[in-house]
């Protein structure tokens, strides 16, 4: 069996830039710790829940050319996954993760049903409008924190690993994230990949060739709502928190920023992307509370210039 | 008598006042080549749109293979032999020729929910896809993207992906729009080659190719067939003359 | 049944639904013909409202904040069309959420740096701070000014679209937007147009919405939303889609928030109706869309092709 679903040089200056780029994530905890600087852990965390989240987004956005604005909702959905459980004393984060991946899986099916009776202008909208949906539903859960959200006591166990701290939980979201990504390396290439590629390419031509698409779109819209509720679960164990605020659109642009910035269709440009919006943020946080006056015009820039993304730049 | 692969019955479509296809009726014999032939405007992109799927007609009826598809949805037609190639080229251009083809194929290749075997291993869709890919005299350029391709080369990869999943009907929409005299010359000679293994309903405007292919014509005027028949009763019908040909393919 | 309360409820829901007509109505048209998704929609909207509270702060006058509510959102939204958003007309739709995304946080971040981030407040004007007599029902005077102005503007909306010419060439662009263009009408000009009158009635709805609303950085955010459902609901591109589907989803959203808990809590046991009224009663415009669109994904007033 192959490893690599593609062709790749292991010598060409992007896979060694790459591995380099992968090693260092892998390092990041123990440089931090040596250094004083814990920090550095919960802020490459973040990068990485929110890349994973992105990948998510990447399958059917980057590669299946389908605009939704509305994919925030299952990190929500995967955050109260962990909150209400917790609530409930159960604290399992296998059970945790099952339920999620299911769960989230089940709404994006049906989500995706509805949506993909429509496409182009609408299809974004509805995507928004469902996530907005949601945001509302987990704003009137007053006996879930509502509108304040809803704190979680301990992070989920994920007996035998710990993730009660910060580096435990940076680990396990690399190894998820890892995961995801290689798996999708492989999805891309596959027969299910190149469908729903080609849907993006020439949806009409697919359809005369013989592919009945929607139960394709439907079935890779369930795949992604997992994957970014993955993400939720894992951004819910980081601030021990989880809040309807997880599901607001402006998280879901967020995301479209990430695939965007990073290069729409390529693999590891969701990570790229996310990395760099993130540190980009932070930055600017740092500098002005009015740091959105600046983002703002850039994410207009980045609509305008990022033709291939940061990544997608540098792989062809 | 050779059995129709395809009849319609009653077939209309209307767009708003403009009736497009009138009351159609309408049959492809199996293994015959079939040209439909008339004024632009006549209806006869329109006719394989709806004989495809792609525009639902307002009445009539569709029979393939005995079976009505008046219903099915497009990518059911497609499964059940019927292939379509397109006017205005409609290839995949980020992927390469091979990778258009082998898709093509994939679709008869039993479900494609498969994610982990990379596609371009799969022998089962690349082997028909070079075959086809052959057959049309593009083999060489199989690692090229669509997108780079020439437009002859893009209309070649047409035929090919319709060519590729062995269809009972193929349905050609003007193969020879817009090629240059060499790509022309290729393509009749690939039209010619296709002649008796598959049964074609070609849709054309140049005459030449028409009148050397065709087993029969018929004759769409304003939607409706004004004559049908084999090329020499065309060639001397009065009223295709009047309303069509002009005087230089009508027989002194 | 309160009968009284429910004519209330529905005036309300009428009031809502207007509202939502007059930022439905443009955005209808310019993603309809010009087929641009336009999420900046929500900060013309929030930019009316603020013009028009600041305006009248210092004036005193309702008229002159009007005036300054749609005059400035009209510039605001040309000034953006012509350095901005054009530049995306002829980009894909993921281009354009995305420069309409950011220009909603710089708006909002905007505002909040101007007005700072505490609500705004701003009294109805002059003569319509009391109530007036409806069917029986006592009604604040301010919202029936408000639904009596959006019908009228409705009406001045719908004899334009059917009796004018250019009203003539926006419903053929909305059936068929390229047909347009080739029969020689100068298409740049008619989109300015589009998006210019869009840009008013959001202001103008802005202005309106000021009285009886926080204005605050953001409120058009959610706002869109329930407007994009609305032109779902109504189909894209058909004003008399944005009309009806607009008064349908204001009532609806309104009664149903105060009648479903109550429904509800006929039905089942108490604390889960409690709990579950609200929830629903929040969700249910966005159940009907998904209704809507199960059966009929064109709108139920689809633009004729």
């Amino acid at each position: 069996m192959t490893w690599f679903p593609e062709a790749i040089s292991l010598r060409s200056p992007r896979v060694i830039a790459v591995a380099i780029f992968l090693l260092g994530l892998a390092l990041l905890p123990v440089v931090a710790n040596a250094l004083g600087e814990p920090f550095y852990i919960t802020l490459a965390a973040r990068i990485l829940i929110f890349a994973l989240a992105a990948s998510g987004l990447n399958l059917v956005l980057g590669y299946g050319g389908l605009v939704s604005f509305g994919h925030a909702l299952y990190i929500g959905l995967g955050a109260y996954v962990v909150g209400i459980l917790s609530f409930h004393g159960v604290t399992s984060g296998w059970l945790h993760l099952a339920i999620t991946v299911a769960l989230c899986g089940l709404v994006a099916w049906i989500t995706g049903l509805i949506c993909l009776r429509t496409s182009g202008i609408a299809f974004i909208m509805i995507t928004l409008a469902f996530a907005q949906m949601f945001y509302f539903l987990g704003v009137s859960l007053k006996q879930y924190g509502g509108d304040d959200g809803l704190q979680i006591t301990s992070r989920s166990d994920f007996l035998p690993l710990s993730i009660q701290n910060n580096t435990g939980l940076y680990y396990l979201s690399l190894a998820l994230l890892f995961i995801a990504l290689y798996l999708s390396w492989r999805f891309v290439h596959a027969r299910f990949g190149r469908v729903l590629r080609g849907a993006k390419s020439n949806a009409r031509r697919m359809r005369v060739l013989g592919f009945p698409l929607l139960r394709y779109q439907v079935a890779a819209y369930a795949i992604s709502g997992s994957i970014c509720g993955v993400a939720g679960l894992l951004l819910a164990n980081l601030t021990k928190f989880a809040s309807p605020a997880y599901m607001f659109w402006t998280v879901s642009g967020d995301l479209i920023v990430m695939v965007m910035l990073g290069g729409i269709a390529t693999v590891l440009g969701p990570l790229v992307g996310a990395t760099v919006y993130v540190i980009l943020e932070t930055i600017l946080a740092g500098y002005t509370q009015h740091w959105m006056l600046v983002l703002g015009p850039i994410i207009v820039l980045i609509a305008l210039l990022a033709k291939r993304g940061l990544y997608g730049f540098f792989v062809r | 008598m050779t059995e129709a692969i395809l009849r319609t019955h009653g077939l209309t479509k209307r767009f708003g006042g403009l009736v497009a296809t009138d009351q159609l009726d309408f049959e492809v014999l199996r293994g015959e080549v079939h040209a439909v032939i008339g004024p632009n405007g006549a209806g006869k992109t329109t006719l394989l749109n709806q004989l495809v799927g792609e525009l639902p007609s307002d009445t009539g009826e569709v029979e393939f293979d005995g079976r009505d598809i008046t219903r099915l949805p497009s990518y059911r037609r497609a499964l059940l032999g019927l292939s379509r190639s397109y006017q205005i080229t409609s290839i995949l251009p980020e992927f390469t020729a091979l990778e258009n083809v082998a898709l093509a194929a994939q679709a008869h290749d039993g479900h494609s929910f498969g994610c982990w075997r990379p596609a371009i291993l799969e022998e089962r869709l690349t082997r028909p896809a070079r075959e086809a890919l052959k057959e049309v005299g593009l083999l060489p350029k199989e690692g090229t993207l669509a997108a780079q391709l020439a437009h002859g080369e893009r209309r070649q990869l047409e035929i090919a992906m319709a060519l590729v999943s062995q269809p009972k009907l193929l349905l050609l929409d003007e193969p020879m729009a817009g090629m240059g005299r060499g790509e022309s010359e290729s393509m009749v000679k690939l039209l010619g080659s296709l002649k008796g293994r598959y049964t074609m309903l070609l849709v054309e405007h140049d005459m030449d190719v028409v009148f050397a292919l065709a087993d029969r014509i018929t004759v769409l005027v304003y939607g409706r067939p004004i004559a049908s028949g084999s090329p020499e009763t065309i060639r001397t019908s009065p009223d295709v003359k009047k309303a069509y040909l002009g005087d230089r393919y009508a027989a002194h | 049944m309160n009968w009284d309360l429910l004519l209330v409820q529905a005036l309300n829901g009428l009031q809502y639904g207007v509202l939502l007509f007059l930022l439905a109505a443009g955005l209808t048209l310019v993603l309809g013909i010009m087929n641009f998704v336009n999420l900046a929609h929500a900060s013309l909207y929030m930019l009316g409202a603020y013009f028009g509270a600041a305006v009248f702060a210092k004036t005193g006058s309702f008229v002159i904040a009007g005036a300054a509510a749609v005059l400035g959102t009209l510039a605001v939204g040309l000034i953006v069309e012509r350095t901005t958003l054009f530049a995306f007309y002829a980009r894909d739709h993921l281009d354009q959420v995305l420069a309409t995304f950011g220009l909603i946080l710089f708006f909002n971040e905007l505002v909040r740096v101007i007005w700072g981030p505490q609500s705004v407040y701003m009294r109805a004007p002059e003569g319509f701070t009391g109530t007036v007599d409806l069917l029986g029902a006592v009604y604040p005077s301010y919202r029936f000014l408000v639904i009596v102005a959006g019908l009228v503007v409705a009406l001045a909306l719908y004899l334009l679209i059917h009796h004018t010419r250019v009203g003539m060439l926006i419903r053929a662009g909305a059936s068929n937007a390229r047909m347009v263009s080739v029969l020689g009408v100068n298409v740049r000009l008619l989109n300015t147009l589009l998006f210019g009158l869009g840009a008013a009635l959001a202001g103008l709805a802005g202005l309106m919405a000021a009285p009886i609303l926080a204005v605050q950085p953001g409120m058009g955010d959610n706002t869109l939303i329930v407007v994009l459902v609305v032109i779902v609901i109504g189909g894209i591109g058909s004003i008399r889609g944005a009309f009806f589907g607009a008064l349908i989803v204001g009532v609806v959203d309104t009664v149903g928030r105060i009648y479903l808990p109550l429904a509800l809590r006929q039905v089942a046991e108490r604390t889960i109706a409690d709990a579950a009224g609200p929830a629903l009663a929040s969700m249910l415009i966005f159940l009907f869309m998904a209704v809507v669109l199960a059966f009929r994904p064109q709108g139920l007033f689809p633009a004729r092709r």
